[in-house]
């Protein structure tokens, strides 16, 4: 197992299945009358959440804090980030108070990679740039063997900008792990260059995917990201890209809808959809406590494990 | 646990069987019926045990005792040692356990140190009237001021020594055996 989760190109299916597993467990726990188990009393944990973040934080402070750590946060605003200091400067001080662990959110791809080569503390990524997001992706994986049990075979269409998606390689990477098959799809000018290395489907038509998907894990369209027009607007888009119930009964079948929030509600997806009856979003939300939880639990040297110790 | 270098075999199937039986009978005398208990495995040996006391219950009493399974890992003492194989262990109180007894169920009392973890976990669940310590068999060492109110069979055995306990619910067969220990770690 790697000390560090940056990203689950470098993840091994064997770690990526134990990380699901205890995920599960975790799960239970988060189902009590007392939803926190004291598993890591005494260790340390900074968030250092360099971009705005609300899910992804909250999210992993919940899973800190059920785990009985204790945390600080540091936000990009309202600290001595805006003051100029280096990521490293920022991190070696950090480290000098004797963290056990830093929980990295940052606008550069290799954030996470620079900070474990500068710091002993073990690092979480938790979204570098257009990198990877590694905690999002085994949500994702997690709700999806809830519903569908085993991954093998499952068909699963990422649809949007998959240009500016840390979220879909952090996907395409573990869903081809577990032996999933992943396909993209999104405008000509919103699919990258490296995804001929992919060696997967892409669809630049939305009822080509639907049609061969079981599984549509929809990106929302980060109109901040958006430096140049990509495409001529986001009423185009929405008719072109945006999923519908209309599009799922002209396809008569039934898929699954995930979507990493926040929505745009109406532009890549119609906003009755993302309550209904395909949708697994919430769930997703509920996973990635359980799911922080269990890599915070694991790197921290916990273990699953039946052997005698009575 | 398979391939294991047996020293000895200490109970027999007949043995384990009235063991079991002797256990319930305690368990009904002591809190004068069923009515209030709750059974409660801890895992992963403690369960099946847990299943066959309930049996003898039921059939003594005529009464199902509700059957819970307790993993305590999550509040173990010992979060950065090591250890070999992986598996999913349920936890699963079925009733709401405060104003009940509760009979904790395990295979091999050793150290105390699971036990201990198991009463943190359990507490977390509900304030039960009493919590009760039932085990197959106490080998001694203990490393915390613990004890079992009901004991299949006292075991003194070496630190060298383990105890391997096989039951037909889970391994096909009954038998209790002193087995050589495999490795140091623990």
């Amino acid at each position: 197992m790697n000390k560090h989760l940056l990203g689950l190109e470098e993840t091994s299916e064997e770690e990526i299945r134990q990380i699901l597993a205890t995920a599960f467990s975790f799960k239970e726990v988060l189902s009590r009358p007392i939803p926190k188990v004291p598993t890591l009393r005494g260790k340390t944990i900074v968030n250092l959440f360099f971009e705005p973040s609300t899910r992804t934080r909250i999210s992993f402070e919940l899973a800190e804090k059920r785990l009985s750590a204790d945390t600080i946060t540091f936000s990009s605003s309202g600290s001595s980030v805006s003051k100029g200091e280096t990521l490293r400067d920022t991190a070696r001080n950090i480290e000098a108070m004797k963290i056990d662990m830093v929980v990295l959110r940052h606008n550069s791809a290799g954030a996470a990679h620079f900070l474990a080569r500068c710091v002993d503390s073990i690092i979480i990524n938790a979204g570098d740039g257009q990198h990877e997001h590694p905690t999002q992706a085994l949500l994702d994986m997690m709700t999806l063997q809830e519903r569908a049990g085993d991954l093998r075979g499952l068909k699963v269409a990422i649809i949007g900008d998959i240009l500016h998606s840390r979220v879909a390689r952090s996907n395409i990477h573990g869903l081809k792990k577990l032996g999933a098959r992943v396909a993209i799809c999104g405008p000509k000018t919103l699919i990258p260059r490296e995804a001929e290395q992919w060696d997967i489907p892409v669809f630049h038509r939305l009822d080509d995917a639907i049609q061969w998907a079981d599984v549509l894990n929809i990106l929302r369209i980060q109109l901040e990201r958006q430096k140049t027009a990509l495409f001529p607007s986001l009423r185009e888009y929405a008719s072109q890209f945006g999923v519908t119930r209309q599009r799922l009964l002209r396809a008569k079948k039934d898929v699954i809808i995930m979507h990493p929030g926040p929505i745009n509600r109406g532009i890549e997806l119609e906003n009755d959809l993302a309550d209904s009856e395909f949708s697994i979003i919430l769930d997703q939300v509920t996973n990635g406590v359980a799911v922080r939880m269990a890599v915070l639990y694991l790197k921290s040297g916990g273990r699953l494990e039946a052997e005698q110790r009575s | 646990m398979p391939e294991e270098k047996v020293i000895a075999e200490v109970v027999d199937a007949a043995g384990v069987e009235r063991t079991l039986s002797r256990l319930a009978f305690e368990i009904l005398e002591r809190n004068k019926g069923a009515e209030n208990l709750v059974l409660v495995g801890l895992h992963t040996r403690g369960v099946p045990i847990a299943e066959r006391i309930a049996q003898k219950i039921r059939e003594i009493e005529g009464i199902d005792v509700p059957l819970g399974t307790l993993d305590a890992t999550f509040y173990r003492d010992d979060l950065s040692r090591r250890s070999k194989q992986l598996s999913l262990r349920t936890t699963d109180i079925p009733v709401d356990i405060t104003g009940k007894v509760v009979v904790l169920v395990d295979d091999v009392l050793y150290t105390g140190r699971t036990v201990r973890s198991a009463l943190d976990a359990l507490i977390d669940f509900g304030r039960p009237e009493r919590i009760e310590l039932a085990v197959l068999v106490d080998r001694g060492h203990r490393q915390l001021p613990i004890k079992a109110d009901y004991i299949g069979k006292n075991l003194p055995t070496s630190l060298g020594e383990e105890v391997a306990v096989r039951l037909k619910n889970v391994d096909g067969e009954d038998r209790i055996c002193l087995i050589a220990r495999k490795n140091k770690a623990d």
